[in-house]
């Protein structure tokens, strides 16, 4: 499997997406239980982020139109980029906004 | 250079009529047939809501075609879409590599779970009604959304 399958904090996570919030810097969490974020594209295996899917980007743009970062849903770095990517084509053909108020 | 493969999405002004729609595709066509290149899909998406005003438009009418060809085929036809009247907006997105990619990480993916699965002793493929579907344990949703730590 490319993502180790829930590993304890601080445990030896492997592959992309695997990294606790802040493991290591703050050592205490004051008792705070914090799901540990998985990318959603690596959890499906879905290899390619189409522009087309916009069932699937609308889950990435909140209300106010931006990229929803990856500190909030988790994403890892490659799928990432390539939601980005995905995103601005949509824009370019008013699938999706640029931004609204 | 001849096997590239691209897609092309338009769109229109909503209230264009099919022979506009139609004639607008033919143009596109015979640009294919005079550069070379070849059609390999048509899908009309038809009319959608515009996720931002263009002009005062509110909708637009979709065209997705993909085609094989080359690099210069595709600026032919950008350079044609941009001077088209009646058009809202065109994007030219090229798909082979892309999609080689994901074809390429999907074989390595699927060789793995059998390389370790014979690893284990086990029939390379996942038999019917072997173990969970879908792994999980994931399921504390003590805090599901979490705020943005300014």
């Amino acid at each position: 499997m490319a993502f180790a399958k829930k590993t304890g904090p601080g445990g030896k996570g492997r592959g992309r997406g695997a990294k606790a919030a802040g493991d290591k810097k703050d050592g205490q969490r004051r008792g705070m239980f914090r799901r540990r974020k998985v990318c959603k594209f690596c959890a499906e295996r879905i290899d390619d982020i189409n522009y087309k899917d916009m069932r699937m980007l609308s889950g990435f743009v909140p209300e106010r139109g931006k990229v929803l970062p990856r500190r909030i849903s988790g994403t890892c770095a490659l799928h990432q980029r390539k939601l980005r990517t995905a995103i601005m084509r949509a824009r370019q053909i008013a699938l999706l906004p640029y931004v609204t108020d | 250079m001849n096997d590239r493969k691209y897609e092309l999405v338009y769109v229109m002004k909503p209230e264009a009529s099919e022979a506009e729609v139609a004639e607008l595709q033919a143009q596109v066509e015979s640009i294919i047939a005079r550069v070379g290149g070849a059609l390999e899909k048509t899908d009309v998406w038809g009319r959608r809501k515009l996720a931002y005003d263009i002009g005062n438009h509110k909708e637009g009418f979709y065209v997705l075609h993909v085609i094989a060809g080359s690099g210069e085929l595709m600026k032919e036809i950008d350079r044609r879409l941009r001077v088209t009247e009646g058009l809202l907006r065109h994007l030219v997105v090229r798909i082979d590599e892309s999609e080689r990619k994901a074809e390429r990480s999907k074989t390595i993916r699927v060789e793995d779970s059998r390389r370790r699965r014979i690893a284990r002793g086990l029939p390379p493929d996942r038999q019917p009604g072997e173990g969970p579907q879908q792994a999980d344990g994931d399921d504390d949703d003590r805090d599901g959304y979490e705020s943005p730590e300014a």
